[in-house]
C-alpha cells in the first residue's frame, strides 16, 4: 500500500481544491498531443487535428480533458485505496479504449508542466515530488488490469 | 517556425536566466528523484540547495546553452562531452531523461507564457536528441 504523510494528503488536496478544471484539462490533453504526437491514434473521431493550432481550438478535445482531469478527483478522494479504485477505469482503457499504458505518463508529464506553469512560487520541488508521486500511482493503477 | 529556429527563439528569450534554470532544474532532480543524490556522493551536502548543487546546476546549463549552438549536428558537437560521461562520469543515461523532465518544468514554471506547447514540443525533441549525443560514446 503506498504511504502519503499528512503533508502530502495536504498539498495534493490543496491542488485539486483550487484547480481550474476548464482551463488546466483541456490545456494538459492539448499538450499531450502536440508534445508527442503519436497519442492522436486514438482522437481519430474528434474532429480536425491537423496542427497545434486546430488541436488548441478543438471543442471536442476540450471537452474530455474536462473529463479527463476529473477522472483524478476520485484518486484525491480516495488516496489510501487508489488502486482499487481504478480498477474499473483500468479495465475500460484496456478492454474497450485499447489505450497503450505508456501514455498515461505521457499525459501525466503534460500535467505536470501546465500545473507547473499555474502554480508559480507555489510549485515548490516539494510540491512537485508529491505531485508526481500521486500521478505515478494512479498511472499503475490505470495499467493494472491490462493483460 | 522550424523546430530548431524556435529552440534558439525561445533559448533568446530565457538564456539571461540560465543559471537560475539550471539550478532550479538540479535542485528539483535531486528532490523529486532521490535515486539521482547518489551520483553526488562525492558531495559533503547533497541537500539541493547546496553551494554544490548549485553550482552544478549552472555547470549543466552551461553546456545545454553551448548545445544550442551547437544545434545543428550535436553528434560532433557533444563529442569530448560524450566520452566524459561515458568514460569518466558513467551516469546512466536513463538520467538525461530524468534531467531534462526537470529543465522542462522549470522552464514552464518560470515562463508560463512563453513556453507554449510548441515551444515544449520543439525543446523536448532538442533535449532528446541532446541526451542521445551524449550517450553516443558509451558504447
Amino acid at each position: 500500500m503506498v504511504e502519503w504523510t499528512e503533508q502530502e494528503r495536504t498539498t495534493i488536496t490543496n491542488i485539486f481544491t483550487n484547480l481550474n478544471y476548464e482551463d488546466v484539462g483541456p490545456k494538459a490533453l492539448c499538450r499531450c498531443l502536440i508534445v508527442y504526437p503519436w497519442t492522436q491514434r486514438y482522437f481519430g473521431a474528434f474532429g480536425n487535428l491537423y496542427n497545434a493550432e486546430a488541436i488548441m481550438s478543438n471543442p471536442n478535445i476540450a471537452a474530455h480533458g474536462i473529463t479527463v482531469l476529473h477522472g483524478l478527483d476520485r484518486a484525491v478522494k480516495n488516496m489510501d485505496n487508489i488502486k482499487a479504485t481504478y480498477a474499473e477505469l483500468s479495465v475500460l482503457h484496456s478492454e474497450k479504449l485499447h489505450v497503450d499504458p505508456d501514455n498515461f505518463k505521457l499525459l501525466s508529464d503534460c500535467l505536470t508542466i501546465v500545473i507547473a506553469a499555474k502554480l508559480g512560487k507555489d510549485f515548490t520541488p516539494e510540491t512537485q515530488a508529491t505531485f508526481q508521486k500521486f500521478l505515478a500511482v494512479v498511472v499503475s493503477a490505470l495499467g493494472r488490469q491490462y493483460h | 517556425m522550424r523546430r530548431s529556429q524556435l529552440v534558439k527563439t525561445f533559448w533568446a528569450q530565457v538564456s539571461g536566466k540560465s543559471e537560475d534554470i539550471g539550478s532550479e532544474a538540479l535542485a528539483r532532480m535531486l528532490i523529486v528523484y532521490p535515486q539521482t543524490k547518489t551520483y553526488f556522493a562525492h558531495w559533503k551536502d547533497t541537500s539541493p540547495n547546496s553551494a554544490n548543487a548549485k553550482k552544478h546546476g549552472i555547470t549543466v546549463m552551461g553546456g545545454v546553452a553551448d548545445a544550442v549552438t551547437k544545434i545543428d549536428d550535436l553528434k560532433a558537437g557533444l563529442l569530448s562531452l560524450s566520452e566524459l560521461h561515458a568514460f569518466t562520469l558513467r551516469v546512466d543515461p536513463a538520467n538525461f531523461k530524468i534531467l531534462s523532465h526537470c529543465i522542462l518544468v522549470v522552464m514552464a514554471n518560470m515562463f508560463p507564457e512563453d513556453f507554449t506547447p510548441q515551444v515544449h514540443v520543439a525543446m523536448d525533441k532538442f533535449l532528446s536528441a541532446l541526451a542521445l549525443a551524449l550517450a553516443e560514446k558509451y558504447r
